[in-house]
């Protein structure tokens, strides 16, 4: 590895200890099956307060797959089923009692490729505090968006053109959006699936300082394909590789000293 | 005998193909030269050299080939027969010649008009075999001029293609010369009609009774060609049919989109197809026979009085049968919505229901506004079940539970029986037909506009 490589992951460590270590989500025993054929195999992975997990391996071996099981986004996959426990504050969201609407609004999402509603960038933001009733005013609403805007580091670009379509807007302001509509609804985790791999690398960096900032206030999840990236913004790193979580750990660890074989290969390049 | 040259056209043809592609293979065995395009190009551009402009000819030849015959027949007649004589009479005078040349006589001919039969018969013979001779004739020269122009250099593909590229602007022409030409024949009628009744009692005029006399011993009404409860009808009817077809067919859209499973929608999704298929009239009679007596005892129980004919009952088996055209458009819009829109909303926490009101319906509008724009033309310009189930008296009324009569109707009753083309009552028809053509254009423009700048919206 390079020298700014090990930088980050030095700093990585750093930040790494200084946070507190409770456990947000926790996943035990997941299974997953799509029809007949298993994507995920007894997967246990414990997701830590106001931390960034980062979740790494190569293309296909169920990152994405275990990402969308804790918000439940596989219910809408008529042929997926899911065996096994997922805590969000040591509740069951497989529980039948669990009401899906109100999980995902705790847990939000942000997808790989930006997803804006073709609606101006007000209503994109509007939506989800809308549906949920959580203004009761337009002045409230306003506020709201205001503030959902300005986590999302886009509001000085767009305060003077709220009523324009958000898909108007070029793919790193049009992700910012996606992150802002996510954080306008106030969820406690934001899954974040390689929200990143659709932009430039400019539009990358602002994503990722973003990501570093919304830290204080919500748990995240990430996706990514990068290695560099993971370093960059996660606390924690889980490696997953044909369905199987290989090994969890601190980033800083995960980086310079893994257990597994198949992760050192994986983070220095070897394969995926 | 034309069948037969066609035949002969096609082997031809085909024979011109062969010699091309063995000229070209020839090249290149003979003399070793490198081909630019492949044989198969050489047989295909001598092919279309060779049939292309024959059977053009021959479809020409076939069109203008009586109305020279008949001109010649004309004027080869003695003088004391055509001088003076009127248009009408001199076509009288062709048919009765055609129908003695073709042994179909009815009253013992004048010597003047066999012997023009036998001119025509004649005639018609020798223009047979001269198209023959000089189709196989142009073939030949065709097929000789080809082969000249061949050479291992040349660019056989190219012409080929080019040929190809006239025969699409051809068949494209077509549909569009036809359509000028409806509008020219319908315009030029209604003008003709616009000459008898002014434009303003027609668009504006009240009342609408075109039952006038056409020959003087007819007994019949004195005439008023107000057509605004004509227009009326067709809108109560249309709007009645919209009712039923825009919630039946949108629910059951977002239904097949969202909701049926794959089983479900493969018998949904055919059946409601084999709705768009049944035959109009069938539709019709449905209503004649069952929907309207029905709704005439449901008002009767209620102590309502109906009328057997009335609009609901029109315009209610109207909206069934135009629901697959809302239902099917419809389906297509919100199945181009993509997923990620849909994921976006529930990852929000947005229930099925709010993503299909908020995200999926808002998206997909200007394909469900096409499909309900096409579902009304189509309404608009329905005949059969309206002629069978609406009525013929023109009633200014929005109560559909009155008989109305619609512009189709009125146009199929204007048009049936004794029709003479100098008489406002027949003419009414065109003018009625101008509006409908322009009314429909127009909605099925529109529609496209609205359906394409929504294509372009996800790209």
């Amino acid at each position: 590895m390079n020298m700014l490589a090990e930088a980050a992951v030095e700093d990585a460590i750093n930040r790494d200890s200084a946070r507190t270590e409770t456990v947000k989500m926790q996943a035990s025993g997941v299974n997953v099956f799509y029809g007949e054929k298993q994507a995920l195999f007894d997967v246990d992975l414990a997701v830590r307060k106001n931390q960034v997990t980062a979740l790494i391996g190569p293309s296909g071996c169920g990152k994405s797959t275990f990402l969308r099981c804790l918000n439940r986004m596989n219910d809408t996959i008529d042929i997926c089923r899911v065996t096994g426990s997922i805590t969000l504050d040591g509740e069951d969201i497989y529980d039948p009692k669990i009401d899906v609407v109100e999980l995902r609004a705790r847990v939000g999402m942000v997808f790989q490729k930006p997803n804006p509603f073709p609606k101006s960038i007000y209503e994109n933001v509007a939506y989800g505090p809308r549906i949920h009733g959580l203004a009761s005013s337009r002045s409230e609403l306003d506020a709201i968006i205001e503030t959902s805007l300005q986590k999302a580091g886009l509001w000085n670009e767009v305060k003077d053109r709220l009523n324009e379509p958000g898909t108007g807007l070029s793919g790193g302001q049009q992700q910012r959006l996606c992150i802002a509509r996510a954080i306008a609804v106030s969820p406690e985790v934001i899954l974040m699936d390689e929200p990143c791999s659709a932009l430039d690398p400019i539009a990358t960096a602002r994503v990722e300082e973003l990501i570093d900032e919304l830290r204080e206030n919500y748990t995240i999840v990430i996706v990514t394909h990068s290695m560099q990236q993971a370093a960059r913004v996660s606390q924690r790193t889980a490696m997953f590789h044909l369905g199987r979580l290989v090994e969890e750990g601190p980033t800083g660890k995960m980086f310079t000293n893994p257990e597994d074989k198949r992760t050192q290969d994986y983070v220095t390049g070897r394969f995926g | 005998m034309t069948g037969y040259l066609f035949l002969v056209i096609l082997a031809l043809s085909l024979a011109a193909f062969h010699v091309g592609r063995t000229t070209a293979k020839s090249f290149v065995s003979a003399q070793g030269a490198q081909l630019h395009s492949r044989p198969v190009y050489h047989g295909a551009f001598a092919a279309v050299w060779v049939g292309l402009p024959a059977s053009v000819l021959v479809v020409l030849w076939l069109l203008f080939q009586d109305t020279i015959i008949d001109h010649l027949v004309l004027a080869s007649l003695p003088a004391s027969m055509t001088e003076g004589a009127s248009a009408s009479r001199l076509s009288l005078y062709i048919s009765e010649i055609r129908n003695v040349a073709s042994g179909r006589i009815f009253t013992e001919p004048s010597p003047e008009i066999r012997t023009a039969a036998e001119r025509l018969q004649s005639w018609q013979a020798i223009a047979r075999w001269a198209m023959v001779v000089v189709t196989v004739a142009m073939m030949v020269l065709a097929l000789y001029l080809a082969r000249a122009r061949m050479a291992p250099g040349f660019r056989a593909r190219q012409s080929f293609e080019r040929t190809l590229d006239i025969v699409m602007i051809a068949s494209a022409a077509v549909a569009i010369f036809v359509t000028g030409g409806i509008i020219v024949s319908l315009t030029f009628e209604a003008m003709q009609f616009f000459r008898l009744v002014p434009l303003q009692e027609f668009f504006f005029g009240l009342n609408w009774e075109p039952q006038i006399a056409i020959r003087e011993d007819q007994v019949a009404g004195t005439g008023a060609f107000g057509a605004v409860p004509v227009f009326t009808g067709t809108l109560l009817i249309s709007a009645i049919a919209l009712l039923v077809a825009i919630p039946i067919g949108l629910l059951s859209a977002i239904y097949l989109v969202e909701f049926a499973g794959e089983c479900v929608r493969g018998i949904v999704k055919p059946v409601l197809e084999i709705l768009a298929g049944v035959p109009t009239v069938v539709y019709g009679f449905f209503a004649v026979l069952v929907v309207a007596p029905a709704i005439r005892q449901a008002g009767s129980m209620m102590g309502i009085a109906i009328s057997p004919n009335s609009a609901l009952a029109a315009g209610g088996v109207m909206g069934i049968m135009i629901i697959p055209f809302i239902s099917s458009l419809s389906d297509d819009a919100l199945r181009a919505v993509p997923q990620s829109m849909r994921d976006g909303s529930l990852a929000l926490g947005a229930t099925r229901a709010e993503t299909i009101t908020r995200v999926l319906l808002p998206a997909a509008l200007p394909g469900i506004v096409g499909g309900i724009l096409l579902a009304a033309s189509r309404a608009i310009g329905e005949t059969m079940i309206v002629v069978m189930a609406a009525g013929l008296t023109a009633t200014l009324t929005a109560n559909p539970l009155d008989s109305v009569t619609t512009v189709t109707v009125q146009i199929v009753t204007m048009l049936i029986g004794d029709t003479a083309f100098d008489n406002p009552k027949t003419l009414s028809a065109f003018a009625l037909g101008l509006v409908l053509f322009v009314v429909t254009l127009y909605l099925n423009v529109a529609a496209l506009r609205i359906v394409r700048r929504y294509r372009e919206k996800y790209e």
